[in-house]
């Protein structure tokens, strides 16, 4: 399941990285790149806090 | 248990060691700091720091040099300086500084660095709110206005001001989670907002870039009515921007839970990614904004952004500015606290919290923020260089080290001189010499260990042993 989670996590970032690049290459148009980049961020701050905080409790006070 | 009774009481549990070192079992990783300083410096400071330098006439060789050189001086700042002594000590600046100055003599000192902390997180809640206020066609304010310009400004702030501020209620531990998430998306969309404007700019290739930002980016001519950058201005302002935090110590509150003094170079990832990378995609997305708007006087990161990479954009800016702001809030919290230690943490927070986004209400704070900055570390710099002193060196010149906890004294007259007359020889430089304020720190840091050690070899006596029972810190600092 935490696999999962990073593996979508990351696909969050690509979606958020990748498409100005692709503006850049004139391969699509800004406003396409701006909903890409919303899905992207939408798929980070829904998949990461599931796992990247997730630590044993000897790690950090709690 | 209500549900209110229980949030209180989980509030009331919450145990930051304000005045105890850091047990062994509490102790965090390199890794814990690195998430914790990139989401810190990836902020929203970087959203106004950056169209600075395009409205300054900074050069792009100065830039990219400047930035490069002070920043790696940063770093080494946080480590040998901050890592160092908060591993030694395991304690906060202010706690540590009682010891040395005394009780009175840091109240005034937590009054002040809590104000100027209020500041900044009120700055970093200003930014966050010209993203809110993006859906409600909201008056953004400009580079001239020092009051709130439109109701509908104010209730923004208050409203983010009170998610900030309920977030800070809960400790480091909730702050360094929510940046630790939010950090990696952060800087994507700092360099992907930078990147979908490029051709907007005339940039259609790679080889295009570096004559577009030499001539049209960062092309060396200041905007009307602001001061010349040089390279030197750069180096200092990105090695100094943070010099309350490095070489002022402040960041001893958070390096004290470091297992190694080493992790201060966790710094890195919040000054290499947030004051080089998001510096130059900030100035970027200004200048672009410069260009297309006819060279406008509104001052407001959120549209900007939105502008360049949409909603993520503007979400971008507010959670930037809640990174920053969260933190800082914490910090100020403690400084208020270490007053009176009977004061829980998160009622104090939430006093600083509505201080700071009354505050916040004052677009002036944002567009004179590159001074505030500057000012905000000189302030505290010296007493910095005192801790630095007193930690390494006093034993060595056969003084006292933590004079006022060994004298019984409430006020240690030596660092208080210290302070007056470093702050006082700065003033000077500046109003006499003419001396920028943005390059004060560095003779000012001299004269402050030369001043601390005379004063302290003039008015240090000879130690009388204190009963414990006279002196509340002894029992506490030889634990």
């Amino acid at each position: 399941m935490k696999n999962l989670l990073v593996v979508l996590s990351i696909v969050g970032l690509l979606f958020t990285i990748i498409p100005p690049f692709l503006v850049f290459s004139a391969v699509i148009e800004p406003a396409t790149s701006k909903n890409l980049m919303l899905a992207g961020t939408v798929i980070w701050f829904t998949s990461a806090p599931f796992w990247l905080n997730k630590k044993s409790e000897n790690d950090y006070p709690q | 248990m209500s549900k209110s009774t229980s949030l209180i009481a989980k509030l009331n549990a919450i145990n930051e060691y304000e005045r105890e070192p850091i047990p062994q079992s509490k102790l965090k990783g390199w890794k814990k700091f690195i998430g914790t300083y990139a989401g810190e410096h990836t902020a929203g400071t970087e959203f106004v720091l950056g169209p600075l330098f395009v409205a300054h006439g900074a050069t792009a060789v100065d830039l990219v040099s400047g930035l490069l050189i002070g920043n790696i001086l940063a770093v080494l700042s946080w480590a040998f300086f901050t890592g160092r002594i908060a591993v030694k000590t395991r304690l906060t600046l202010y706690f540590q500084l009682e010891k040395i100055a005394g009780s009175k003599f840091t109240l005034i000192y937590n009054l002040v660095n809590a104000g100027l902390f209020c500041f900044l997180a009120g700055a970093m809640i200003a930014v966050s709110a010209t993203a809110v206020g993006i859906p409600f066609n909201l008056e953004m304010p400009t580079l001239t206005d020092i009051l709130p310009n439109s109701l509908g400004w104010v209730l923004t702030v208050f409203a983010i001001g009170t998610i900030t501020t309920i977030v800070a209620m809960f400790g480091f531990e909730q702050v360094s989670k929510f940046a630790n998430i939010a950090a990696p998306w952060m800087i994507m969309v700092f360099i992907a907002a930078a990147v979908g404007v490029l051709p907007r700019l005339g940039i259609n290739s790679i080889s295009d870039f570096w004559p577009v930002a030499k001539e049209t980016i960062w092309s060396g001519v200041p905007l009307e009515g602001q001061s010349k950058f040089t390279f030197w201005h750069i180096m200092f302002f990105a090695w100094f921007c943070n010099m309350a935090m490095h070489i002022g110590m402040a960041d001893m509150s958070i390096l004290r839970y470091a297992k190694k003094w080493t992790a201060g170079f966790s710094t890195a990832s919040g000054v290499f990614l947030g004051h080089y990378i998001a510096w130059i995609a900030s100035g970027i997305l200004y200048s672009l904004f410069l260009l297309e708007s006819n060279n406008s006087l509104t001052f407001a990161p959120g549209p900007i952004a939105y502008e360049a990479a949409g909603i993520a954009g503007a979400i971008c800016v507010v959670i930037a500015g809640w990174t920053t702001a969260n933190p800082t809030l914490y910090r100020a919290g403690l400084a208020i606290q270490s007053i009176n230690p009977n004061w829980k943490t998160w009622k104090v927070t939430l006093f600083v919290g509505l201080f700071t986004t009354i505050a916040a209400c004052f677009p002036a704070l944002v567009m004179r923020l590159l001074e505030f900055v500057a000012l905000y570390g000189l302030i505290l710099m010296p007493l910095g260089a005192v801790i630095f002193i007193d930690v390494y060196y006093m034993e060595r010149w056969g003084l006292k080290s933590n004079y006022a906890l060994h004298s019984g004294k409430k006020l240690n007259p030596a660092v208080a001189f210290t302070w007056i007359l470093t702050l006082a020889f700065c003033l000077a430089l500046n109003l006499f010499a003419g001396i920028e304020i943005f390059f004060l720190g560095l003779p000012g840091w001299f004269v402050a260990v030369i001043a601390y050690l005379l004063f302290s070899k003039l008015l240090q006596k000879p130690i009388t042993s204190i009963p414990q029972s006279k002196n509340p810190l002894v029992e506490k600092a030889l634990n």
